[in-house]
């Protein structure tokens, strides 16, 4: 009996095998690019430029990887974009956290129409207002500083909207017995609200530092100075500036990415309640 | 004690809690709202003065010229070239990034062993940002040692200079935009496939449904809140693209992929064109609204929600 059952868990797992043919070729193809930029980033320069292709680094040369780290900015470049993402993440979870608790929690004149005035900024493209900004960065002396290239993106609609949806979802009660407690706002916030709230504000969290990381436009425009480039304006830069290192600059590319990669695939619970937020309202 | 008297006193008693309420909203609300004043408010309503000024080449002196760099942007073909070339890209770009998550994520949808690795596998491409993707496939295109090229020729298929060819470079550069946008597709698709109720399958199970009866009656149906989204979604995207086009082919060749977003950062930041780039954004925020609200007006009718 036994045998037969494992006769038809083999018979189950053959006709799955056209499925997982379906699947591994997929994976292959979606993979291919970032495949074929490891492979790269491990050639020597020489065969480099041959044709055709290697699509296997038959000798591997991992020093391309020190000397993306020594002979080219990266740590410098990786540091600013660290310190920005950071600045940009932490900023956000702090004013959607408050502004949501005020919509949640707080009665005051005009709410409904504040919080539509907070979703109308999702209307308008970040795109649309890169002049002014960049005159307002300009005028205040913030190009080539870390103050310009975050505080344009401290606030945020979005993450007020989703954190405000999650405070709505908590008991009621929870604020009645503060009230009867003498709990402030901000003390009710911080010591019950945040602490129930974990989930949503990593959401916000890996989000926004994810967001600001891969950044391109605005630190494009609001620095000119090497040693103020993010990691993303210094891979593109690098790219055309240094023809005979290009192992080299795909090496750094790599390096750029793999933080993402780590925070996509370890937090990726997170990531998609952020990303569906939008889809499921409906 | 006249009835007058108590009315008056509770307007000011309920007038009086007001400003109450509001002095201890105010520190809640107005971090965000200083900040979206300042650089979301304000630079919306700067643009469309800027739009009605000249200047010099310093962006500097501003001349009220009315509505003529409006009527200049509306009428001039290099705009409606730049228009058309966006809405082309969008159509490159939204259609295949779409498909492709739905397939990805029906593939992967069914419970099997190391099915997660597979999920995360086609869900990995979220992580790229714009500046990496276009680095990893201007290797990819390369015309002489690129990869792509190889393949091709082994294909028998001619070869092409992808990102020179006037034909190709809109094209190569929106494929590059569907690898990237892949995973953000089929996270998404996969979440609202994970929406659909069980039920409505067992039920048209027992009713003798084929498989392909089930996709076009529940699966889609159901799907199309998130389709609609995943789409909108992506024409915004596609009206916003600026990164791959300035480092694969900075607008050219002959303006073939000069999308709106590169249009107002060439005549802003290179020719120092500042009027005619803020008419340029004033239209585009009009036309990515319309678009916005033309597609959840379409959706009203036709989306199925629960």
């Amino acid at each position: 009996m036994t045998r037969r059952s494992a006769g038809r868990a083999a018979l189950r797992l053959l006709a799955w095998l056209p499925v997982y043919g379906l699947l591994a070729g997929s994976a292959a193809v979606v993979m291919f690019p970032l495949y074929m930029t490891v492979v790269d980033s491990l050639q020597p320069i020489a065969k480099f430029l041959t044709f055709p292709p290697d699509f296997w680094p038959h000798t591997p040369v991992w020093s391309n990887y020190r000397a993306a780290m020594t002979s080219i900015p990266m740590p410098r470049y990786m540091a600013n974009s660290l310190i920005m993402a950071t600045v940009i993440t932490v900023g956000e979870v702090v004013t959607a956290a408050l502004a949501a608790y005020a919509f949640a929690f707080m009665r005051f004149p005009f709410r409904t129409p504040l919080f539509f005035l907070f979703l109308s900024t999702m209307m308008v493209p970040w795109e649309i207002s890169i002049i002014p900004n960049f005159q307002t960065i300009q005028r205040l002396n913030w190009l080539d500083t870390y103050q310009g290239l975050t505080v344009p993106f401290l606030a945020t609609a979005f993450g007020t909207f989703l954190l405000r949806q999650h405070f709505m979802s908590l008991p009621r009660e929870l604020k009645d017995a503060a009230d009867i407690d003498g709990y402030g706002d901000l003390r009710f916030l911080l010591s019950v609200v945040v602490p129930l709230s974990r989930a949503a504000l990593a959401t916000l969290a890996v989000f926004a530092f994810l967001q600001a990381w891969n950044q391109y436009l605005w630190p494009l425009l609001v620095t000119n100075d090497p040693n103020m480039r993010t990691v993303q304006i210094g891979i593109a830069s690098l790219q055309s500036e240094e023809v005979q290192r290009t192992n080299v600059v795909l090496a750094g590319t790599i390096v750029a990415l793999l933080p993402m990669l780590v925070l996509v695939i370890g937090f990726q619970r997170f990531l998609v309640r952020g990303l569906t937020a939008g889809a499921l309202k409906g | 004690m006249s009835g007058e008297a108590t009315v008056g006193r509770r307007a000011g008693s309920r007038r009086a809690q007001a400003i109450r309420q509001t002095v201890a909203a105010a520190p809640f609300l107005l971090p965000s709202l200083v900040l979206f004043a300042v650089f979301v408010f304000y630079p919306l309503v700067r643009s469309i003065w800027l739009g009605f000024h000249a200047t010099d080449p310093f962006g500097r002196n501003e001349v009220w010229v009315g509505t003529a760099q409006y009527h200049d942007v509306l009428t001039s073909s290099d705009f409606r070239h730049s228009l058309l070339v966006t809405g082309q890209f969008a159509l490159y770009t939204v259609i295949p990034a779409t498909a492709i998550g739905l397939y990805l994520a029906l593939l992967s949808h069914r419970r099997l062993p190391g099915i997660v690795v597979f999920r995360t596998i086609f869900s990995s491409t979220v992580a790229t940002s714009v500046a990496v993707s276009s680095v990893v496939w201007l290797l990819m295109l390369n015309p002489s040692v690129g990869v792509l090229n190889y393949i091709l020729g082994k294909g028998g298929v001619p070869t092409e200079s992808w990102l020179t060819s006037p034909t190709w470079a809109l094209p190569a550069v929106a494929m590059t935009t569907v690898w990237m946008n892949i995973g953000f597709a089929t996270i998404v698709i996969l979440a609202g496939l994970q929406n659909i109720p069980e039920e409505l399958y067992e039920s048209a199970r027992v009713d003798g449904a084929g498989r392909w009866s089930e996709f076009l009656h529940i699966t889609l149906p159901g799907l199309s809140p998130t389709l609609l989204f995943v789409s909108v979604v992506g024409v915004i995207f596609a009206f916003e693209s600026f990164g791959q086009i300035q480092i694969l082919t900075q607008g050219g060749p002959l303006g073939a992929t000069n999308v709106i977003v590169y249009s107002i950062y060439r005549e802003a930041f290179l020719h120092y064109n500042i009027g005619l780039a803020s008419a340029q954004a004033v239209v585009l925020f009009v036309i990515v609204l319309l678009l916005t609200l033309l597609q959840f007006g379409v959706a009203r009718r036709w989306v199925f929600y629960r």
